[in-house]
């Protein structure tokens, strides 16, 4: 380099102008203040809730049924078992289904064809469509009209699944699709049938993220509310469904709505304590979920 | 262009050795094809010395027969035509994107995973048509085995991934037999031995590629089938690889596709040269069979230009 040079290097090297300094600081402060902002109405809220419903929360509160009257002696057990039951036969319901439906459009399912390009399309939109639709749809088909279950946990979490499948389904595709086709042409190499290939081969390798999907998926239907009022859920169940196809059922949602509406303070912090149980249940599931994805994902 | 020109001369030279019975010059059993109507393994006579070379006397294992490969409407291979044979290593060279590993994928129906994939021509392993209907692919992936390009072990145990092939195929007799003769076969046993039940994702690639090995082996095929075995290795992997298909082909074909030049010349026995071909009227690219002789034959004086032109490196 010349010495004529050297000032025009420096002053080169010396870089950006005070504009672009300005700017590379701004933005991840923008950006801090949106975290901030979505942090604050979050802590805000957990707290607000937490001071309410701390002081209701005790033994007793689990295993009492709700009450309209007495307060002191409100509890949440017929909910909270509703919302366990819900959670159980929906699992037993998306499980096998939405496992099943991913296979095939991830395996089977030829995408040059017009159908099964419309069933993709139909599922990306129903994880999108309201749930009081399927509110609606469980109403009438499941606790009327056709099935006529009637307003029974059954039809509550079927109507439940339905809402959640295709979350289930996208989830599940996306963990088959990440076992590489490297492993399944080795195992087809080897004389396996697809069939042999899928079970012993991509579903185990797939196992862990579709088991996320399904808790991820059940940690979205625990708090849905407005399906559930719509298939009939009870707001004050003095009893516990014990029969899944018979009696009619609660949920914490549902019971959580009932209180909040009461113009009582006493039943509001009711409230307040069963969204903490609520929120206690979601955070277990999501805790599950991380739990399964760390310790059993596979690394290809 | 040369080349173009010499086309032609070198396939009519083709034809007529074919007509007297299979017995003429080297490219015999590489030109055939164009415009042929009847294929030397339609006469019994020619079906060793038509296709296969006849200075090799072994049977062949596999006689290819105006193979076309489609991927939708594009070609991808165009008619192909020699014979493969037994217990030998045959390796298959030229340019990426020639088809080779097209090829090879016809040879044990891998190409029927892929949806859009139409073979036509006639591929006859010991004489049974492949793609007959009557013929399940399935047990045809059982005779003839594959290893790839990519170590692609399961994400299982070392035992495992050899014991996979024969449980899913109802194989008897004592797994841990099955297990430790596919080992060593796939000389890996030593190193293995004390870590059966250990992840094969533990082990290094070359180890890997050499279980991929003796997986497909686990299931006693006659014919392995390699796609670039060994570009993904270092040389001493590499080397140990080579080692063990020369123990291997006391009992089995091993067809080979390789980019490393010096590896078909040091490995094989007979050596196809594929080429891309560029069709002038629509512009689409296929690979075609240049020629397949005798692998010292190919690389010390091979008939072709565009052979010589590739394995003295002049192109590719």
């Amino acid at each position: 380099m010349s010495v004529a040079e050297a000032p025009v290097a420096r002053a080169v090297v010396r870089g950006a102008s005070s504009g672009a300094r300005v700017r590379e600081i701004l933005f991840p402060a923008a950006l801090l203040m949106c975290i901030a902002f979505a942090m604050l109405a979050l802590v805000v809220l957990l707290v607000d809730v937490a001071v309410d419903g701390i002081p209701v929360l005790s033994a007793d509160f689990l295993t009492r049924f709700p009450s309209q009257i007495f307060p002191e002696r409100s509890g949440i057990q017929s909910a909270l078992v509703g919302t366990l039951l819900l959670m159980a036969v929906c699992a037993v319901f998306i499980v096998p289904v939405g496992t099943a439906t991913a296979i095939y459009l991830e395996e089977y399912a030829d995408n040059n064809r017009w159908w099964n390009r419309l069933i993709e399309v139909n599922i990306q939109n129903l994880a999108a469509v309201p749930s009081i639709v399927y509110g609606i749809l469980g109403l009438a088909f499941l606790v009327r009209g056709p099935l006529e279950l009637g307003r029974v946990v059954l039809a509550g979490a079927l109507t439940l699944g339905l809402l959640v499948l295709p979350v289930v389904i996208i989830v599940g595709r996306e963990a088959i699709r990440a076992v590489p086709s490297s492993i399944r042409e080795g195992s087809m190499a080897l004389g396996a049938t697809q069939w042999q290939t899928i079970w012993k081969q991509i579903l185990p390798g797939a196992l862990p993220g579709i088991a996320t999907g399904v808790i991820l998926a059940l940690s979205r239907a625990i708090g849905e509310t407005a399906p559930l009022i719509v298939v009939g859920a009870a707001a004050f169940a003095r009893f516990n469904p014990n029969d899944l196809t018979n009696d009619p059922f609660s949920a914490l949602p549902i019971q959580i709505l009932a209180w909040v509406q009461d113009p009582q303070d006493e039943f509001r912090a009711l409230a307040a304590g069963a969204i903490l149980v609520l929120l206690f249940l979601l955070l277990l599931m999501n805790a599950g979920a991380i739990y399964l994805r760390n310790r059993f994902e596979q690394k290809w | 262009m040369k080349q173009v020109t010499e086309r032609p001369e070198s396939s009519s030279e083709g034809r007529s050795a074919e007509s007297a019975a299979g017995a003429g010059p080297v490219p015999a059993g590489t030109q055939t094809g164009n415009g042929r109507t009847t294929g030397p393994g339609t006469d019994p006579a020619a079906a060793g010395g038509g296709t296969a070379k006849p200075s090799l006397d072994t049977p062949p294992v596999f006689e290819i027969e105006n193979l076309n490969v489609r991927y939708g409407d594009k070609l991808a291979v165009h008619d192909v035509s020699f014979g493969i044979e037994e217990r030998r290593i045959t390796a298959l060279i030229g340019a990426s994107g020639c088809g080779k590993s097209t090829f090879i994928r016809s040879l044990n129906r891998m190409n029927d995973l892929i949806p859009s994939a139409t073979v036509d021509g006639s591929v006859r392993y010991h004489g049974q048509d492949l793609y007959a209907s009557e013929v399940d692919a399935v047990l045809v992936r059982k005779r003839i085995g594959m290893v790839f390009q990519k170590p692609n072990p399961f994400p299982k145990s070392i035992y495992d991934n050899i014991a996979f092939g024969p449980r899913v195929l109802g194989m008897d007799g004592d797994m841990d037999e099955i297990v430790e003769r596919a080992l060593r076969r796939g000389a890996l046993w030593d190193e293995v031995k004390d870590r059966l039940k250990t992840n094969a994702f533990g082990m290094s690639g070359g180890q890997q590629q050499r279980l991929c090995i003796a997986r497909a082996l686990a299931t006693d095929p006659d014919v392995i089938l390699m796609d670039e075995p060994a570009s993904a290795l270092d040389p001493i992997s590499t080397g140990r690889i080579e080692d063990l298909m020369f123990e291997l082909k006391e009992r089995v074909s091993i067809v080979i596709v390789t980019h490393n030049m010096q590896q078909a010349a040091r490995v094989s026995d007979m050596t196809a040269f594929f080429t891309v071909v560029v069709d002038e009227a629509s512009g689409h690219r296929h690979g075609e069979v240049v020629e397949y002789d005798e692998t010292e034959k190919v690389f010390t004086n091979p008939s072709d230009e565009r052979t010589e032109a590739y394995v003295t490196g002049r192109v590719g």
